[in-house]
Formats: C-alpha cells, sequence, structure tokens
C-alpha cells in the first residue's frame, strides 16, 4: 500500500466520538406498531381528537403501503414491530426554568457541545433540544415571542397554536406522500415548531439537537417552519445517537413553507452514530424534507452535511410555486466504511421565471456507496424558468462507488435547464504539489477535500460551517488514498 | 386474443431448433416481465399502450413488388444492399456482391450462431427477450479477417402495411473477426398506412482491433413504432462509432448497449434526433466499462418542434476493475416550441476510483444573444434561427466517418429543418 493510502486509511478510521449512552431514565411504549400505539402516543402528548384522527388515518394509509425498493442501497428489512415508537425522558413536565432540567439531561447536551444556558451562550442561537421522542427545551422563547416569533416544540405547538398547526401540517408533506412520510405521521413524537411573522426578520439563528439516547427506539420528529410574507428565518438541525449494535430507524418529516419574499435558510449537518468499521450498527436515516415556495420571490435554501448515518436516504426538495421564487440546495454527503447514501433533491418549477441551484458533492471512502439522485422538473406554465445543476463525486479507494442518477424533464420551451457531473479521484499531482510545499499527504488530502466542499461549507452560518470542516475531517479520518 | 398471445402462438409454430438454449431464458425474461408499461423504469417515458392494444399480423409473408422496393433503394446513398422485407433477409432482392461480407441465414450456419447469439447478454428488458426467443429466422453477416469493405453494408428494412397492421422481428447477429472493418448502416421503411410494429434487436461482436462504423437512419412515417436494441460488444482493442439519427416515425425507442470487455476499447456514440408532429424519441445508451483503460466518448442532441416529445438516458457503468477509464457523456437540447417537451436522465455508476467521467445535460432554447447578433447584421429572424439550429445539429453531422451517408444525411436533415 502507498504511503498515501495509509493516510488515508487512517484518516478514514477515527472512532465515532459521540457514541457514549447517557444514563437518563426513560418512559417508553411498548414495542411495536398498532392503533393502540398510536392513540397511546397521542394520548401522552394530550392531543386534541383532530390530531388523533390525523394519526389514525395516516397509520391506516401506512397499512396499504408496501416499502419502496427503488433506491440504490440496501439493508436488511425493517421490522416493524420491533421498535419502540415513544421513548420520553422521566422528568417534571414543562420545566419551569433550565434548574430543573434533569442534570443527566443537561449533561448530555453539554458534553455534546450544545449549552442549553442562556447565559453562558456566546453566540445567539436559540436551541430546541430533542431527546428520544420528546423535546426538553427552547432556549431564548421569551426574546423571541417579543418578535411576535413562534419557537417551541411541536406538542406546545399543537396547544398553544393549534390554528396554525392544523392549517399547515401535512400541506406539503400530505399523510400519502410515500411510506415513511405516512408512518411519521402516525407515530411523530415531537420536533420543533417556527413562525416567523410577517416582515420579521429574526435576529438569531434557530437550531434544533436532535438526540437518539434510548435503545431499541426509533426516533420519528417532525419540523414545521412558517416564514409569513416578507420574513426570514435561518434554521439549524444537528443529530447523534450512541453507538450500539443494532441499527435504530429514524423517519422524520421536514415542511417549510415560504410565503410572499419570504426567505428561509435550512441548515442540516448530520452525524447519527455511522456504525462501526465493519459496518455493524447506525441509523437509518430515511427522511422526508420539503419545502415550498408558495409566494411570489420566496426563497428556501437547503445546505446539508451529511456525514453520519449507516443508510442515508433524503432528497430535501423545493416546490416552487410562486413566480420568481428560488430554490437552493448545496450538500456535502461522506460516506465511510460500509455507509450508503442516497440523497440529493427535488426541484419542482411551477411558477414562472422560477430558478433554482443544485450544488451536490459525494464524496466516498472505504466500502461506501454513494448516490446522487435528483430531479428538475420545470411545468408547463412555468415560463423562464432557469435552473443550474453541478454533483461532482470524489473517490477515494477502490473499494467504493459513486452514482448519479439526475433526472431532467421540461415541458417548457421558454427554460433553460442545465447538468453536470464528474467523478474523479484526489490527483496525485495535487497531492505532489502540496507535498513539494511541505504539507504532508493527510493536511494535503483535508486542504483539497475542504476546497472541494468549499462551494457548499461557505452556505453553512458561521459556527457551523467550523463544525462542519472538523466533522469532514473527522469522518474521512483514515481514508486518504 | 391479447397480442402477447398472438405473438406467442405465431412463433410457437415455427419449430427450429437453431437457438434453442437462448430461447427458454429469453423466453422466461418475457413471460416474467411481459410488455413494458410506464411502471417500468426504464420505460418511464415511452408509453407503448396505444401501439400494443392494436391488432397486428405477425410477420406475414413478403407481398412487395420488385420495382415499390427499388423506388425506396433509388433514395439511398450508393452501398451494398441488404434487403429484409416484413422482417426476414431477402437474399434474391439483395446485392449479390457482397465484396468480402458474408450474409447467410441462422439456420445456415447454426455452429456459430449458437456459440454466439445472444449469449453473455443481460436479459433484463422485454422486448429484447422476446426477440431472441423468436430469432430462428435471423441473419447472420460476417466480415472475415483482415476484411476490409469499403462501400457501406445497407440494411434495408422494409414493411408492408397496405392492408393491415403489421408486427415484425429482425433479428441480426454481426460478426466483425480480428482486424476487420466495416460501415453498416440500417434503415427503416414502412410502405403503407397501417401501423407497423419493428422489434429489432442485433447483436454485434467486434474481436480483436476490428473497426466498425454502424449508422441508424431513422426517418419513417408517423405509423411506424420502432424499438431498436443493439448490443455492441469489443472484445479488444476495437474501436466503434456508432451514430443514431431520427428524423421520422411514431414512437421510436432506441436501446443502444455497449460493452468493453478488454483493455483499450474504444467508442463514440453520436445521436441526433428532430422531431415534429406528434413523434416520440427515445434513445437509451449505456456504455458498459468492465476493464480498465477503455475511452468512450457520447454526444446526443435533440431539436423539438411541435408536440414531439423526446427523451435521452444515458448511463456510464464503471466497473470495479476498470482503472483508468475515461467517460464522457453530452446530452443537449433545444425545445423550439411550447408543447414540446423533453425528459433526460444521464446516469453515472462508477465502482472504481482512478477514473475520469463526466457528464452534462442541457435543455433550452436558441440563444437570445446569439439570435441577436446575427440580426443586427441585417440577417432576419427566420434565417438567423435556422442558422442557429443548423449549427446546433451539424454538431453531430461533422463527426460523420462516410461520406456518402453524411452526403444523404445532410439532404435529409436540410429537409426536415
Amino acid at each position: 500500500m502507498s504511503d498515501s493510502n495509509k493516510v488515508l486509511e487512517e484518516i478514514t478510521s477515527s472512532e465515532y466520538k459521540w457514541g457514549f449512552v447517557s444514563n437518563i431514565d426513560s418512559e417508553n411504549a411498548p414495542m411495536g406498531l398498532n392503533e393502540d400505539i398510536v392513540r397511546y402516543i397521542s394520548s401522552k402528548k394530550n392531543e386534541p381528537e383532530w390530531l388523533l384522527e390525523w394519526r389514525l388515518k395516516a397509520y391506516r394509509h401506512w397499512l396499504t403501503l408496501e416499502e419502496p425498493k427503488w433506491q440504490n442501497v440496501t439493508f436488511p428489512s425493517i421490522n416493524y414491530q420491533d421498535i419502540i415508537y415513544y421513548s420520553a425522558p422521566k422528568q417534571k413536565i414543562n420545566p419551569k426554568s433550565l434548574d430543573e432540567i434533569d442534570p443527566e439531561l443537561r449533561a448530555t447536551f453539554e458534553k455534546l457541545g450544545i449549552s442549553l444556558d442562556e447565559q453562558k451562550r456566546l453566540t445567539g442561537v436559540a436551541v430546541d433540544a430533542v431527546i428520544d421522542s420528546v423535546s426538553i427545551t427552547t432556549t431564548f422563547k421569551d426574546k423571541l415571542s417579543e418578535l411576535g416569533i413562534i419557537f417551541c416544540s411541536l406538542s406546545e405547538a399543537v396547544h398553544d397554536h393549534p390554528e396554525l398547526v392544523k392549517k399547515y401540517i401535512g400541506s406539503v408533506v400530505p399523510i400519502t406522500d410515500n411510506y415513511f412520510a405516512a408512518l411519521n405521521s402516525a407515530v411523530f413524537s415531537d420536533g420543533s415548531f417556527c413562525y416567523i411573522p410577517k416582515g420579521v426578520r429574526c435576529p438569531m439563528e434557530l437550531s434544533t439537537y436532535f438526540r437518539i439516547n434510548a435503545a431499541n427506539t426509533g426516533q420519528f420528529e417532525r419540523t414545521l417552519i412558517i416564514a409569513d410574507d416578507s420574513s426570514y428565518v435561518s434554521y439549524l438541525e444537528g443529530c447523534t445517537a450512541p453507538m450500539r449494535d443494532e441499527n435504530q430507524l429514524h423517519a422524520a418529516v421536514v415542511e417549510l413553507i415560504a410565503m410572499d419574499h419570504a426567505e428561509i435558510k435550512y441548515s442540516t449537518v448530520q452525524n447519527w452514530y455511522p456504525g462501526d468499521k465493519n459496518g455493524k450498527g447506525g441509523i437509518y436515516n430515511f427522511v422526508t424534507k420539503r419545502g415550498i415556495c408558495s409566494g411570489a420571490y420566496s426563497k428556501i435554501s437547503w445546505t446539508q452535511v451529511e456525514t453520519g448515518s449507516a443508510v442515508t436516504w433524503k432528497y430535501p426538495s423545493c416546490i416552487l410555486k410562486g413566480d420568481y421564487s428560488i430554490g437552493e440546495f448545496y450538500s456535502v454527503a461522506v460516506t465511510n466504511n460500509y455507509q450508503q447514501a442516497d440523497t440529493g433533491t427535488k426541484m419542482i418549477h411551477l411558477g414562472k421565471h422560477t430558478k433554482s441551484r443544485i450544488v451536490s458533492k459525494g464524496i466516498s471512502a472505504g466500502k461506501s456507496q454513494n448516490s446522487y439522485r435528483g430531479l428538475v422538473k420545470v411545468a408547463k406554465r412555468a415560463e423562464g424558468s432557469r435552473n443550474f445543476s453541478q454533483c461532482d463525486s470524489l473517490l477515494m479507494g477502490d473499494q467504493c462507488g459513486a452514482h448519479t442518477f439526475p433526472y431532467i424533464e421540461v415541458d417548457n420551451h421558454l427554460s433553460t435547464v442545465e447538468h453536470e457531473a464528474t467523478t474523479s479521484k484526489i490527483g496525485e499531482d495535487q497531492i505532489f504539489y502540496c507535498n513539494q510545499r511541505g504539507i504532508d499527504t493527510e493536511k494535503a488530502v483535508a486542504l483539497i477535500v475542504n476546497g472541494y466542499c468549499k462551494e457548499v461549507l461557505n452556505q453553512l452560518p458561521m459556527e457551523f460551517a467550523v463544525e462542519a470542516q472538523k466533522l469532514l475531517a473527522i469522518s474521512l479520518e483514515g481514508s486518504v488514498g | 386474443m391479447e397480442l402477447k398471445d398472438t405473438i406467442l402462438q405465431h412463433y410457437r409454430e415455427q419449430t427450429s431448433d437453431v437457438i434453442a438454449d437462448v430461447r427458454q431464458d429469453a423466453l422466461n425474461t418475457f413471460n416474467q416481465i411481459g410488455f413494458p408499461t410506464i411502471k417500468h423504469e426504464e420505460w418511464k417515458y415511452t408509453n407503448l399502450k396505444q401501439s400494443l392494444t392494436k391488432p397486428y399480423a405477425i410477420q406475414p409473408a413478403a407481398t412487395l413488388s420488385k420495382a415499390a422496393i427499388q423506388e425506396v433503394l433509388d433514395t439511398l446513398p450508393k452501398g451494398i444492399f441488404l434487403v429484409f422485407v416484413n422482417g426476414i433477409f431477402q437474399p434474391e432482392l439483395s446485392d449479390k456482391n457482397l465484396q468480402g461480407a458474408e450474409v447467410n441465414s441462422f439456420a445456415e450456419k447454426v455452429d456459430v450462431v449458437q456459440r454466439y447469439f445472444g449469449k453473455n447478454l443481460p436479459f433484463t428488458d422485454s422486448m429484447q427477450s422476446l426477440n431472441i426467443a423468436f430469432a430462428q429466422q435471423g441473419t447472420f453477416i460476417r466480415i472475415p479477417k483482415n476484411v476490409s469493405i469499403e462501400a457501406p453494408l445497407f440494411c434495408v428494412f422494409l414493411t408492408d402495411t397496405q392492408t393491415e397492421n403489421v408486427f415484425v422481428q429482425p433479428s441480426l447477429f454481426i460478426l466483425l473477426e480480428d482486424g476487420a472493418q466495416a460501415t453498416i448502416a440500417e434503415s427503416y421503411h414502412t410502405i403503407g398506412t397501417n401501423t407497423s410494429f419493428t422489434n429489432l434487436f442485433s447483436h454485434i461482436l467486434l474481436q480483436k482491433d476490428a473497426y466498425l462504423d454502424a449508422y441508424k437512419i431513422q426517418n419513417d412515417v408517423v405509423s411506424a413504432v420502432q424499438i431498436n436494441t443493439t448490443q455492441l460488444v469489443h472484445e479488444s482493442k476495437c474501436t466503434s462509432h456508432t451514430t443514431t439519427i431520427t428524423l421520422g416515425g411514431g414512437i421510436t425507442r432506441n436501446n443502444l448497449s455497449i460493452s468493453l470487455q478488454s483493455e483499450h476499447n474504444e467508442a463514440y456514440l453520436n445521436g441526433l434526433y428532430v422531431t415534429q408532429g406528434t413523434m416520440h424519441v427515445d434513445n437509451h445508451t449505456l456504455v458498459d466499462h468492465a476493464m480498465p483503460n477503455c475511452y468512450s466518448n457520447e454526444l446526443y442532441k435533440g431539436i423539438l418542434n411541435d408536440t414531439s416529445s423526446g427523451v435521452f438516458n444515458g448511463k456510464i457503468w464503471v466497473r470495479k476493475d476498470a482503472q483508468k477509464t475515461n467517460a464522457f457523456q453530452s446530452n443537449k437540447n433545444v425545445l423550439m416550441s411550447k408543447e414540446a417537451s423533453v425528459n433526460t436522465k444521464p446516469q453515472l455508476e462508477i465502482f472504481a476510483d482512478d477514473v475520469k467521467c463526466s457528464h452534462g445535460a442541457t435543455t433550452g432554447q436558441l440563444d437570445e444573444q446569439a439570435l441577436y447578433y446575427l440580426r443586427a447584421r441585417g440577417i432576419g429572424e427566420e434565417s438567423a434561427k435556422k442558422l442557429l439550429v443548423h449549427a446546433f445539429a451539424f454538431d453531430v453531422v461533422d463527426k460523420i466517418k462516410n461520406s456518402v451517408i453524411k452526403e444523404y444525411l445532410i439532404e435529409a436533415l436540410e429537409a426536415k429543418l
């Protein structure tokens, strides 16, 4: 094995450092899924009748569906009766102040580098912390409510703002959308809810941190963000899970609604446990994310850095319904060891003069498989629409694979769609150039990878960008070749 | 009786064991998958339903007069004509001087056909399977070792639909032995107003150092439905140029699959589709890089008018061992009218790391600025547009190697533009 191969190997074989388990008492629903479980979850959360009905409808629809098989990933079939659908840390409900939160819980988030303590925070990021199935706390609530911004857990929103939830939940991702969306609609536990009123520019980053702790559980959260006319919000999402030998299922739904002139920026740093070096364990990350630019001149931007999960299978999408609306998708997906990713986006151009931009950077190392799958659809009346897509793949090592499946459907003759993709490995000449200048191979690879991903990382909010760069370096530790 | 049963019954009556061993596999596949529907991923954008519900006469005997055939041949560029009527090769109507090539029916060359035809091919497409299952009346074209044939071998497929709808399944096996060189062209003609349904399959095998220049010239009438499947296998150090030009026809589906099975093979794929009316053209290509140090370059362009629709699905597959592969693919489309549409899916599947692969796809309209530039220089809008469309299309035509065919195609293209 050449030197550079060795370095690659080292870089990509580092351990997952968020894999600890916190010792928190939790209250679990019985294992398995049936109508009673759906009722159990609903009653646990004291939900109104309409929501229970909605859940049951989703559950009944789910029963009629079959798990999709078209994806370019393989995993042993999931036994849906082997999962605990609801798990909540035992603690006082509705803590009045941070002091009332279980110290072990707080310690967990401290350990993850997420401070729930408002005073201690240096930067203004409001956090909604979700552990297993429930939201623990939301910081900076008061400050946000002064501006009329609602940022709370979805369960709270169901009680405090039922009219908004009722109007928008399932409006972008209907319960009949797909297998996992139907499952999520039936058993979703918690998640974040965010409403930005007309003309308000949210002064701080809103953030949700998801943590799976309990064993054998599935996480099914649901996020709903509504940006009213001329508002702006930037939202971050982060996630980790303990190292366990069995696979855990994460099937979330995210819905974004941007009205006239509104802008939503949604960033994800996904770092669920990817399984060990031999591909044992890890999270199945099957998420439905979709935003609708319902108003004119609105904008939705997805940025994702995907480094974790044993299997990632998701397509954050934009429905560009309003005229002159804009959709963006920036993604870095890193797979190592036996990880598999089938990810990409859908841009549905419905309105006139809508624009979309897709930049996807895949990096595969080890024995992993990395796919980009995307759809750009220009409807008949979407005159003057414009799309540009670029999806590049970087291969490290000769055991991995990179795939692109772009679907381009154009029904309008006044639109322009461009797509380009390249696949290559890190050039020996590039590494040699760095070596010559005294940069060792490992650093050279990090440098090249960083440069390769820069276009995407630049889209992340500052604090996250630093985090993501570190994460990239760690995910690829031991894989340079 | 459903079409599927009619076809199966028709062919079962003709018992011949020329290709008995691959037949069962092929038949099983066809029975399993059935006729393609839009639910099959590979057939998502091409709907055969309407064409498949019509009644067809299955490969009826030829009735065309010699004069009618000659009339068609006169329109084609000069070459060695091999005439097929209703799917079956007609030696008495074809040129006798083959300049070194050998043309036989499958039955006459059972041993070679049995050794190669339909072997080691993926049976995943039901139309290809259907053809292979009943290919006993196929035609075997052999270019012997080190023979180089200057004039194009012109396979002319005629379908007589003057009295009824006709379903035909021509099968070809083309073998270029070591160091052989040939130009092989195919063109398709429906005579009559009823529907012709052609399910053609050609299996082409290039042995060491062979050189093939292949053309498909599709300029048929609106009532023609064509499924055209080609499996082109490169054994070693071969070069192939394939050019697919579609200017007419009702529904045209081309499956071109190129397999590079050893080192130092080169494949060039060019395609141009110019569509009018309600035409539908679907080009599926697959380049399978199985071994290292191969090169492939693909360029497909489309100009879509009226309510026509186009599909391009290009797949580059680089297998684990195929290091040092260079593979390029480009698909460009211009939509000329409000009702035209195009669906493209350029795919890369790569399992080796030391490769250079890229693909690009664009869909748009004529460049406003270029149009303005020309008009500013006193060229009228119509002629300016024409000029730009020409420039767009001739990118592909320029790559044509054979000057006789090139001339012919330029003329045919001019007529369409």
